[in-house]
């Protein structure tokens, strides 16, 4: 089988998910473009040997349906050639891509393909495409669902965060995020966004909120309390009988932020690098994705780094950093106390609750910041993993060369 | 056109009039023949062209239609007989007589002119135009059938959510909520009102006016209120919530309400045909379960044939009531005198001292207040109420009494004098009563100089809500003592059964297994959380261990060392004795009464987290409880208790599966969904695969389980409980 390099991973901004945040009046459609429009850019590609274009998107209405990945190719201006496809694993949607590109590059199905993802939260918003897991009464019955808040608040509840633990986590995360900026350590990825007359509409994360104190987290009332007490912790319990009672402590300030954007990573074998005349980052040596207990949900992060790692031959202590995506603070925390995982190897450069969390492109976006951080800190290999919706996890594993 | 349900008449406009009424009924039902009249009605409607329109009334005071037979549907008449596709064709052809009406083509109106319940508002939503009486206080529009198991299948699930929308519907498709005229008004249920009289003139008029009526879901551009789910975003999010408060009412256990759900759900994104189909195929799916099978016979039939007093022994006058005297003011006595009360029986409230007798007449007077300032009684009605309640300390007032009830402390001795004494007043044919819950009868009887006279009237906390009344026959007790009680319990509204005597009679024998398996599953290092939400989720009210609480530790504990030593056992050597003793004698904690017990409590009274220093003696060592283990537990807190019951026929102590099925509802809320402890065992098992199971359990946990003799053999004849212990009066009746 061929490898799998990373030859290059580039991100928009994370513009705040609102009709005030700076991306909103960019399409969907033109941060995916964009992306794609600066790989081929910054590499000099010759888009006619790009084979595939993976996109993750998770809310694929309205403006994102119809195959967004391929409108994308179309309009980034990209050999016809090149083909498009939209894929949705819910939160992992980005990093599924990444891994559907890579396996098409080690079966040899394609000798360049793009991992990618976008989400315009703030003009599709979650949630609007409906589905059957979450309204149809039939697989309400067989999925024990509920919201993902509920879910993050099972977890603090039944290994023990209590809302101190949480909200410390969320004032270290916006801390690093903030000190990565000042650093720039994610310069060498973001792509500055235009508008359409081609000015900046965005160049940084506008998300962050480095002023956060464990006092300013205290005084934000839990989200997820009152849709819980009228049914979702009943249907929790039923799945959690050992739980008394659900502690609810999760709130906008420890989970992650609604933002838009799109991220994209240049995925080939070695032979047609060369060819191209690029020179490889990283390589992809495994990935995997699982499926767990539906209600709580978010607790696959571990399951499917504990499978990768096994398939690999590693151990959790052979990984240099862990990038777990902060859907919830308890989610990081949990993945922590059940791997024995440090802090300083864990989201060491802050997360989506600082940044913000565009849903179907934060996997593709996490993979080039572990590239990054890689080179940067002289480290070898990392694991990017994210929790999925449905209780499923996905995860990925590179080294650098 | 022959018909015999419906009066059918066309007037001079050429509106057809057509008046339900039901032969020989008081209460119009909708059996297999008047629907088939409403087809043929439709049908004479369509093809006589002097025939403008038409409009439904009903020829009875008692209502317009209080819904479809259920006694038909439990013989199995409108699911048919035969294949599935069979019977589902059945099924869907009662709902189209109703979609066939509706696209009759001419307008159609319903004058509702009495409550129209189930099948009958079903049949109202098939008409354009819906106008009810607004003079008439006792009209309720309603979809009851969740609340037996069923699901609305004349449209109900379809037409109900067209009108008002989802969100609207769910309670009234879900809880059988019933609405008001008013109320009906208003959210749109109903078009108009109107005072009886015009009801049906005004009709005619809209028929008159609207030759070209058609249902709103049949013009083009019709748009479902509140919008479609996965159409609309409000419509989805109103599911997802929905589903989950579903979930927490129901716990899973009730296949009507996920039916009802789906239907709903599913129906909305279809056309009306479509969806009309897709409510019968889950109509036909619900039908079948021994959920359904077991509530419409225990919630439905048989609480009806109970609560008319089915147990009570033929040949008897009736015996009338007129004066009580109840001896012991306390809680127990005092709801007893209001509940007499109520029913115009004139009440001696006797205590020791005559503050007791008062403070137990004051109980009246604060339920009196309460139902005045609710208005659900006047302020004259009260007043009357409660002068017929006469608390005092003499008991010469006893004389002239037809029965006797004593409420005093549990205590032999104490009875056994207040027996003697107040039988010394009573004449040769009254009734001596007592409400002892856990003295044997037979016992208390030695007492009496007539225990021919003496019986058990076992009352339920608190009397004015519980409406079951367990009536004890002692060893001596005559069978006229017996009709007698019956004769009493219903004229205070209350439904009888009849049990032998025996430690802890019927009731109490086998709810205290729940609280004993509860018991045994702390003991075994379950932690009490998953013990209580098991309990709770297995459809039982309260978990063990919270309703161990509320009865109080110390009667537990009490009941369990008199039970052990008559058995010749020492209570304290079981690990469940040892931790009663423990929590109530160490440790002081009593129960809810006292603040604290398996649980504390705040100071209203409420459960607030469960007691940490349980710990101490229950060490827990298992702390999570997947899907296997939950299945486990559940099956260990219902079977336990079923073989108590089985227990209790094969020794005679209870010998009507109606009263075992009806009792374990009321009496200690035995998972309703599956029609009470001895449907659970005949429906939902069937006896063999019980036995079989029962049998495993025995093994891993204990003889408490062994399946008794007379159930291994009913077992091997491939009996039920149904067939063994059938009616044994003729009481039973069969009305909808």
């Amino acid at each position: 089988m061929a490898e799998a390099y990373i030859y290059d991973a580039v991100r928009t901004p994370r513009g705040r998910g609102k009709a005030s945040g700076s991306l909103h009046s960019i399409t969907s459609l033109e941060l995916a473009t964009q992306v794609l429009q600066a790989l081929r850019d910054r590499n000099d590609l010759d888009t006619s040997l790009v084979d595939d274009v993976i996109m993750g998107c998770v809310t694929p209405i309205g403006e994102q349906g119809s195959d967004i990945a391929r409108t994308a190719v179309l309009h980034a201006g990209y050999a016809q050639t090149t083909a498009g496809v939209q894929v949705d694993r819910f939160c992992a949607s980005g990093l599924e891509a990444c891994n559907m590109a890579a396996a098409k590059v080690m079966t040899g199905e394609a000798d360049i393909a793009i991992g990618s993802g976008v989400e315009a939260m703030s003009r599709v918003p979650i949630g609007s495409n409906g589905g059957a897991w979450q309204t149809d009464p039939a697989a309400a019955v067989s999925c024990g669902f509920v919201p993902q808040g509920v879910s993050a608040d099972i977890i603090a509840t039944k290994y023990g965060f209590s809302r101190d633990d949480v909200d410390a986590y969320s004032v270290e995360s916006q801390k690093r995020a903030d000190k990565a900026w000042k650093e720039g350590r994610f310069s060498k990825s973001i792509v500055p966004t235009r508008d359409q007359m081609g000015g900046i509409a965005l160049d940084h994360d506008e998300h962050m909120r480095p002023e956060t104190t464990m006092q300013s987290l205290g005084g934000l009332n839990p989200s997820f309390q009152m849709m819980g007490e009228m049914g979702f912790d009943a249907v929790a319990m039923q799945r959690y009988p050992e739980l008394e009672r659900i502690n609810h402590v999760h709130h906008a300030g420890n989970s992650s932020g609604i933002v838009d954007g799109a991220g994209a990573v240049l995925i080939g074998n070695k032979h047609m690098g060369e060819v191209m005349g690029l020179k490889p980052r990283a390589r992809i040596k495994g990935f995997a994705s699982i499926g767990s207990e539906p209600t709580i949900m978010l607790t696959g992060p571990t399951d499917v780094s504990q499978k990768v790692l096994r398939k690999l031959g590693m151990e959790p202590g052979d990984i240099d950093l862990y990038e777990l995506n902060e859907a919830f603070a308890a989610v990081v925390l949990r993945m922590m106390q059940a791997m024995n995982i440090p802090h300083d190897k864990m989201n060491v450069n802050g997360g989506a609750i600082a940044m913000g969390h565009p849903l179907g492109a934060t996997g593709a976006m996490l993979v080039g910041t572990m590239v990054d951080e890689l080179e940067r800190a002289d480290k070898e290999t990392a694991l990017i993993t994210l929790c999925v919706g449905g209780g499923m996890g996905t995860a990925t594993v590179i080294e650098r060369v | 056109m022959e018909l015999s349900n419906f009066k059918f008449e066309i007037d001079s406009d050429g509106v057809a009039l057509a008046t339900f009424d039901l032969p020989g009924r008081s209460m119009n039902t909708l059996n297999l023949a008047s629907l088939m009249e409403i087809k043929a009605i439709t049908a004479e409607v369509v093809s006589n062209d002097a025939i403008k329109g038409l409009v439904f009334t009903s020829g009875k005071k008692s209502g317009f239609c209080a819904g479809a037979d259920l006694g038909e549907l439990g013989d199995g008449a409108l699911t048919g007989g035969g294949s599935k596709e069979e019977q589902f064709k059945s099924a869907f052809s009662f709902n189209m007589i109703f979609r066939d009406l509706e696209t009759c083509g001419k307008p159609v109106a319903a004058a509702i002119n009495g409550l129209a319940l189930g099948g009958g508002l079903e049949l109202c939503l098939a008409c354009h135009y819906r106008i009810a009486a607004n003079d008439n206080p006792r009209i309720q529009l309603g979809l009851p059938e969740g609340k037996v198991g069923l699901i609305p299948g004349g449209g109900g699930t379809q037409r109900l959510p067209r009108l008002i929308g989802a969100q609207a519907a769910a309670p009234l498709l879900l809880q059988g909520k019933s609405l008001k005229v008013a109320e009906a008004q208003g959210l749109g249920v109903i078009h108009d009102s109107a005072p009886s009289e015009e009801l049906i003139a005004k009709a005619k008029a809209w028929v008159l006016a609207n030759p070209n009526a058609k249902a709103p879901w049949d013009e083009k551009k019709f748009r479902v209120p509140g919008g479609v789910p996965n159409q609309h975003p409000g419509a989805s999010q109103a599911f997802t919530m929905g589903n989950a408060m579903m979930m927490k009412e129901t716990k899973g256990n009730y296949p009507a309400q996920k039916a009802i759900m789906s239907a709903v759900y599913e129906g909305l994104q279809l056309d009306i045909d479509n969806a009309l189909a897709v409510e019968s195929r889950y109509f036909f799916n619900v039908a079948t379960t021994p959920e359904a099978q077991g509530m419409i016979r225990t919630l439905f039939q048989s609480l009806q044939d109970v609560s008319k007093g089915a147990s009570r022994p033929q040949g008897y006058e009736p015996y009338d009531i007129k004066k009580v005297a109840v001896i012991g003011a306390g809680l127990m006595g005092a709801g007893v005198a209001y509940v007499q009360a109520m029913a115009g029986i004139e009440t001696i409230l006797i205590d020791t001292k005559q503050e007791s007798a008062d403070r137990g007449k004051n109980y009246s007077e604060k339920l009196v207040e309460k139902a005045v300032s609710r208005g659900k009684t006047t302020i004259d009605k009260g007043a009357a109420l409660l002068e017929l309640i006469k608390p005092t300390t003499d008991y010469s007032m006893i004389e002239g009494a037809d029965l006797v009830i004593e409420a005093v402390f549990e205590n032999p001795g104490v009875k056994s004098e207040v027996i003697k004494a107040a039988e010394a007043k009573l004449s040769d044919t009254a009734v001596m009563g007592s409400n002892t819950s856990t003295i044997p009868i037979t016992l208390l009887a030695e007492n009496s100089v007539r225990p021919a006279n003496f019986i058990g009237i076992h009352f339920f906390s608190p009397v004015e809500k519980m409406g079951l009344v367990e009536i004890i026959v002692g060893k001596e007790t005559s069978e006229e003592t017996l009709a007698k009680a019956i004769d009493y319990v219903l004229k205070i509204r209350k439904t009888p059964i009849t049990v032998n005597d025996h430690r802890g009679f019927y009731t109490s024998r086998c709810f205290s297994t729940y609280t004993e398996e509860g018991l045994e599953m702390l003991t075994e290092g379950i932690a009490p959380a998953i013990i209580e939400n098991v309990g709770r989720q297995t459809g039982m009210p309260m978990g063990p261990l919270e309703v161990s609480d509320s009865v109080g530790l110390d009667t537990f504990l009490k009941i369990g060392r008199e039970t052990a030593s008559a058995e010749g056992r020492d209570f304290n050597a079981s690990p469940t004795g040892k931790l009663m003793s423990w929590i109530v004698e160490d440790k002081a904690r009593v129960g809810r009464k006292a603040g604290k017990g398996f649980y504390d409590y705040n100071e209203k009274g409420h459960t607030d987290r469960i007691w940490q220093g349980l710990t101490e003696k229950a060490p827990v060592k298992f702390d999570e409880c997947p899907p296997e283990m939950k299945e486990e537990l559940s099956k260990r807190l219902l079977i336990r208790q079923c073989i108590e019951v089985a227990r209790c026929f094969e020794e005679g102590v209870i010998t009507d599966a109606r009263d075992a099925d009806v009792g374990s509802i009321l009496a200690w809320g035995f998972a309703p969904y599956s029609g009470g402890c001895v449907s659970y065992m005949d429906l939902k098992w069937g006896l063999k695969e019980f036995v079989a199971e029962a049998d495993r359990l025995t093994a891993a946990y204990g003889a408490r389980f062994e399946p008794p003799v007379m159930l291994r053999e009913m077992a091997l004849k491939g009996e039920t409980f149904y067939e063994r212990f059938p009616p044994q009066s003729s009481g039973s009746t069969k009305a909808a």
